[in-house]
């Protein structure tokens, strides 16, 4: 058995002595350096760019400007998603390569191309751009109201999409007697990816063809996205992705391919080299949405739902990106986390003067959570129900399915996943230990559940391709579309390769690195998809290498295929397991051969009609200082059910890395704007608060592995749950500490100081 | 790649002095943990540098003939946390230059660029100014020595001249000899910040340990520059150690400190957290100097 067990990570010796070769070590040295020059307003018109000063520069080659385009001057869209055949579906393309339509603070007017970094720096501070200013908006409700600053044309009160949902009959069911209503607002704001390496890619032209590399999630849609963005054959662009230093979905995004390769294009093809600063990467790349919610129950005295309504109110910031699918899957979790027969919910994406948001870890769940995690605590405690008992009362129940992702609860779940926790935090003692403190430092303890999908089904049929080739010596190299992005797909691939096909994982290499000219067609790396989408065609491309392999045994042994095998990398007879010749021996006779010579490959695209829930909770306790306004997590523990492990130390590695993940958003991280100008106030890693390792306690992990019938290995999605239950958790034990209930993230100590002092408890 | 125009390596504090001359807006730079950054972010780019890092002379910690503690002005935090003097006598400034940055920054980071630099958010800033720090400053054949509140000039700026370093920070004996002190720093994270807050108090008590003899505080980033607060140091002398003076002592700070609003923080949340911070380091101080007083953040 390759699956399930915890081998070192085929990546990992390179990784920690330094071998490993990212897109920068990869850049030849005599590459030009580019650098964008920014706009200093939020919402504006650019009147004139003066280049004069910058170009006398020494070493500066070229400047582009937003007047300069050309025939390069093409609308664009820049979300990570599956190109859409149906027009209706397709992204909306609202950006430029460089633009004099300033719609945030930040926005790319213009671009240098010079021989060092030096030069180019010297030239955006030389350069001078001349405005027009528009009024600007940066909150999502501000920017509905009519007469507000008007973004994009076309889209009325600046509102990107509405979408809506109903269940039953809400009006009339709020009429019956005896319900308690528990009408909230929550709020959530915008944080950062923080991934370790900045975005970062460089372009040059060969014959009619352009090459990018770029560290992304996503080689085949920035293929799409350049060919468009630039007017060209999508089959004129080569790209290829090296290993990349984390992506957190802000890779999931087009962001400067386009424009680098249009740089490129500028002096001749030349290599010209595009790395983002951290600065650019806060403010000119993607954020999570920041979404206010307001939650309306109406709740009958037993503790269940007579009747529930939603609202979601998504910061899109200046551009479409991502843009609606975030606040819609937010509002497609909230009725099947707590199924209750009258709902109603809407969803609005709404264009501001902010940075743009798109995908991140948790696409909407994170925020979503945030706000019905809290919700769901707030109706226990007005209802007088211990919060878990509350939820067990409500949760999805064992045998619960939806009806339009077909996703199906097969086990129960939810209370395994919290009976686990509960024993973790010696649970039931704890609270009772609890409720008598009376100290300016007190502890709490809370928790918070979630539901989360896989992959990305029905709302588009997914597919995934895999190539695998026997090698001389036996060996099987596998290539997939599915991108390595440092959460350990490669592995995985690998240690599924190896599970179908009888041999050890190392006796599998896998092609990390996918070049568009070379790799199997795949998406990449997004939603929690790769390890459930690729399984499937692992499976189907190892099905078919292994046919081949036996029925080439049997030119070579007599013995067909019906009863024989591959085990431990021999060929057996299934009928008495006898070894008949080994993989390598059978490798070497079919490339050297004198009678019957044989190259042994497969290649297949499964395409995957099904999705699946992954489930999960966080429990959190915290010691809140209620002078110093302060709340510091002491313990914590998320339980996940995500199927059957393929790679239990990296499955741990995952849950680890989304909880600090989590911790930072729900303690410190926030993206802080300024209101007037639109401008990013903490856009480094010094005021920009990404918590450190002195901020976590020890980070407990422990997973349900409940078998995922639909997939072959029986695994579902783990990429992005770890986020989602973290925050709710946290605030949830606050709450259980003082009292007080904090409706907006981050909990950092001036929004503590803020509740603590209206609830009187700073007196 | 820095945008430098040009780096001097020093061989000698005059050297030193006499290069910032023949350089005028020339940039000293020692370990470079600011000044680096302010190159990277523009603010000092295409400057020429004047680099002290090489002269050991300024390293060290030692006890000067009147047992006053002189700090090389090159020495790193983390020299400054391990010495052996600083331990014994004012162990508050080891554990509150410890609280800076990384390992990294307080292996490169010297305490003379820290308060050269003329922030108010030094974290060594407040517990210096604690203490009534001298500052030793040295120019082409001579050395002079300014009181530490008089070398911050105002945000950003120190009394150096040109052709001037710092040398030397001096803790007086008299100001160190019978008090204890504690370190606050008030931060949104517990490594890797900027101070929001910092306060550092240190005290004497009498004999029988009942009674205030001398308390001092001092606060970063409650002004523009690191100040100390008159109004509760005169409020509590030779008041009783006692839970409700230590507590007016706090409410006292009011008077004297002046946060601004931020989009860091705002001033009534400073306010708030420099009167906590106050009760909470005198409370500790007086523990640390053998007084008793009752530890309200217990359960």
């Amino acid at each position: 058995m390759e699956v399930g067990k915890s081998i070192t990570r085929v990546d990992a010796f390179d990784k920690v002595t330094g071998r490993t070769k990212y897109t920068d070590d990869l850049c030849d040295a005599g590459a030009y350096v580019a650098k964008i020059v920014h706009s200093t307003i939020a919402h504006g018109k650019v009147l004139s760019v003066d280049t004069s000063e910058a170009e006398k520069i020494e070493g500066v080659v070229k400047i582009v400007t937003c007047f300069d385009l050309g025939q390069y001057r093409n609308y664009f869209p820049t979300a990570g998603h599956p190109w859409s055949t149906d027009v209706s579906h397709q992204d909306v393309a609202d950006r430029l390569l460089l633009t004099d339509e300033v719609k945030f603070y930040g926005d790319d007017v213009a671009a240098v191309i010079a021989e060092n970094e030096v030069a180019a720096n010297q030239a955006l501070r030389a350069i001078k751009v001349e405005y027009e200013e528009y009024p600007v908006v940066t909150d999502v409700l501000e920017a509905m109201k009519d007469g507000a600053p008007q973004i994009h044309k076309d889209y009325p009160n600046n509102i990107l999409k509405h979408t809506s949902l109903s269940r039953g009959n809400y009006a009339e069911a709020i009429k019956e007697e005896g319900l308690t209503v528990v009408d909230r607002w929550y709020n959530t704001e915008p944080v950062q990816h923080c991934h370790i390496e900045n975005f970062i890619c460089y372009a040059y032209a060969e014959g009619k063809r352009i090459t990018i590399v770029a560290s992304t999630q996503i080689p085949h849609i920035a293929r799409r996205v350049v060919g468009q963005a630039l007017g060209i054959p999508w089959g004129d662009v080569r790209v290829i992705k090296p290993y990349i230093g984390g992506g957190f979905g802000n890779k999931q995004d087009i962001l400067y391919e386009p424009l680098c390769a249009f740089l490129s294009l500028q002096v001749g093809g030349h290599l010209v080299k595009l790395d983002c600063s951290r600065e650019e990467t806060f403010f000119a790349n993607r954020t999570r949405h920041g979404i206010k919610f307001h939650i309306i129950s109406h709740v009958r005295k037993d503790g269940t739902y007579a009747a529930r309504k939603i609202e979601a109110f998504s910061n899109q910031g200046a551009y479409a990106s991502h843009g609606h699918s975030i606040a819609a899957k937010g509002l497609g979790a909230f009725p099947q986390l707590y199924p209750c027969d009258n709902v109603e919910g809407d969803a609005y994406t709404v264009f501001t003067n902010r940075p743009v948001a798109g995908a991140m870890r948790g696409y909407g769940i994170p925020q979503a959570m945030f706000a019905v995690e809290s919700h769901t605590e707030d109706v226990a405690k007005i209802m007088g129900i211990p919060p878990i008992d509350f939820r067990l009362k409500n949760l999805m129940p064992q045998g619960y399915k939806d009806a339009f992702s077909k996703n199906e609860n097969y086990y129960d779940t939810f209370r395994q996943c919290i009976e686990k926790g509960k024993a973790y935090m010696d649970y039931d003692n704890r609270v009772k230990e609890l409720s008598k403190q009376t100290g300016r430092v007190r502890t709490g303890i809370g928790m918070a559940a979630f539901w989360y999908n896989t992959a990305v089904w029905p709302i588009s049929l997914e597919s995934s391709s895999s190539r695998m080739v026997l090698n001389q010596d036996g060996s099987v190299t596998l290539q997939l579309g599915e991108t390595e992005i440092g959460q350990g797909a490669d592995t995985a691939f690998s240690q599924m390769a190896a599970e179908v096909l009888g041999i050890s994982t190392d006796e599998v290499h896998v092609v990390s690195n996918q070049d568009t000219d070379i790799t199997p067609f795949g998406t990449g790396s997004y939603a929690s998809r790769q390890t459930y989408v690729g399984g499937f065609s692992i499976a189907k491309t190892a099905g078919l290498l292994k046919q081949k392999i036996l029925d080439y045994a049997y030119i070579l042994t007599n013995m067909p295929p019906a009863i024989t095998d591959i085990k431990n990398s021999m060929i057996i007879r299934t009928t008495d397991n006898r070894e008949l010749i080994s993989l390598r021996d059978l490798a070497t006779e079919a490339l050297y051969s004198l009678s019957d010579s044989r190259h042994i490959t497969a290649e297949s695209t499964a395409q995957i009609k099904s999705n699946a829930y992954s489930f999960g909770c966080c429990f959190a306790e915290v010691e809140v200082d209620i002078d110093m306004c302060k709340a510091k997590l002491t313990k914590i523990i998320n339980v996940h059910d995500c199927g059957k492990l393929i790679n239990p130390a990296l499955a741990k590695a995952q849950v680890e890395g989304g909880m600090s993940m989590g911790i930072g958003y729900a303690l410190s991280e926030v993206q802080l704007v300024d209101k007037k100008t639109g401008k990013v106030l903490n856009d480094n890693l010094l005021d920009y608060k990404l918590s450190t390792c002195m901020d976590h306690p020890h980070l407990e992990t422990a997973f349900i592995e409940n078998p995922e019938p639909t997939s072959p290995f029986g695994t579902k999605s783990l990429g992005e749950p770890p986020v989602c239950p973290v925050a709710p958790a946290i605030r949830n034990a606050i709450m259980n500490a003082t009292g007080v209930g904090v409706n907006e993230l981050p909990l950092r100590p001036e929004k503590l100081y803020e509740y603590f002092d209206k609830a009187g408890l700073l007196k | 790649m820095y945008d430098i125009k040009a780096l001097y390596e020093a061989t000698s504090v005059d050297d030193a002095c006499r290069l910032l001359k023949e350089h005028p807006g020339s940039q000293v730079i020692a370990g470079g943990s600011d000044v680096l950054v302010q190159i990277r972010e523009g603010k000092r780019a295409g400057k020429e540098l004047v680099s002290i890092y090489m002269l050991d002379e300024l390293r060290g910690i030692c006890l000067d003939a009147d047992e006053n503690i002189r700090i090389g002005s090159l020495t790193s935090f983390s020299h400054i946390t391990k010495n052996p003097i600083i331990q014994k006598y004012i162990n508050v400034l080891g554990e509150a230059v410890d609280q800076i940055g990384g390992p990294q920054i307080r292996n490169i980071g010297t305490i003379g660029g820290n308060t050269c630099n003329g922030v108010t958010s030094a974290d060594s800033a407040s517990t210096l100014f604690a203490w009534d720090a001298q500052v030793e400053i040295a120019g082409e054949g001579y050395r002079r020595l300014v009181p530490i509140n008089e070398f911050y000039i105002k945000a950003g700026t120190v009394d150096l001249k040109e052709g001037e370093i710092q040398t030397a920070i001096i803790i007086p004996k008299k100001a160190y000899e019978g008090y204890k002190g504690h370190y606050i720093k008030y931060a949104m994270r517990e490594a890797m910040d900027i101070a929001t807050t910092g306060c550092s108090v240190n005290v004497k008590l009498s004999e029988d340990k009942k009674s205030f003899e001398d308390v001092r505080i001092a606060y970063g980033v409650a002004g523009p520059i690191p100040m100390r607060v008159p109004s509760a140091e005169n409020f509590i002398r030779g008041k009783e150690v006692n839970e409700e003076n230590i507590e007016a002592f706090a409410q006292k700070v009011l008077e004297d400190i002046n946060p601004r609003d931020s989009w860091r923080a705002s001033k009534a949340f400073r306010c708030h957290i420099g009167v906590v911070m106050a009760r909470k380091a005198c409370e500790k101080a007086v523990k640390q100097a053998g007084g008793k007083v009752d530890d309200r953040t217990e359960l």
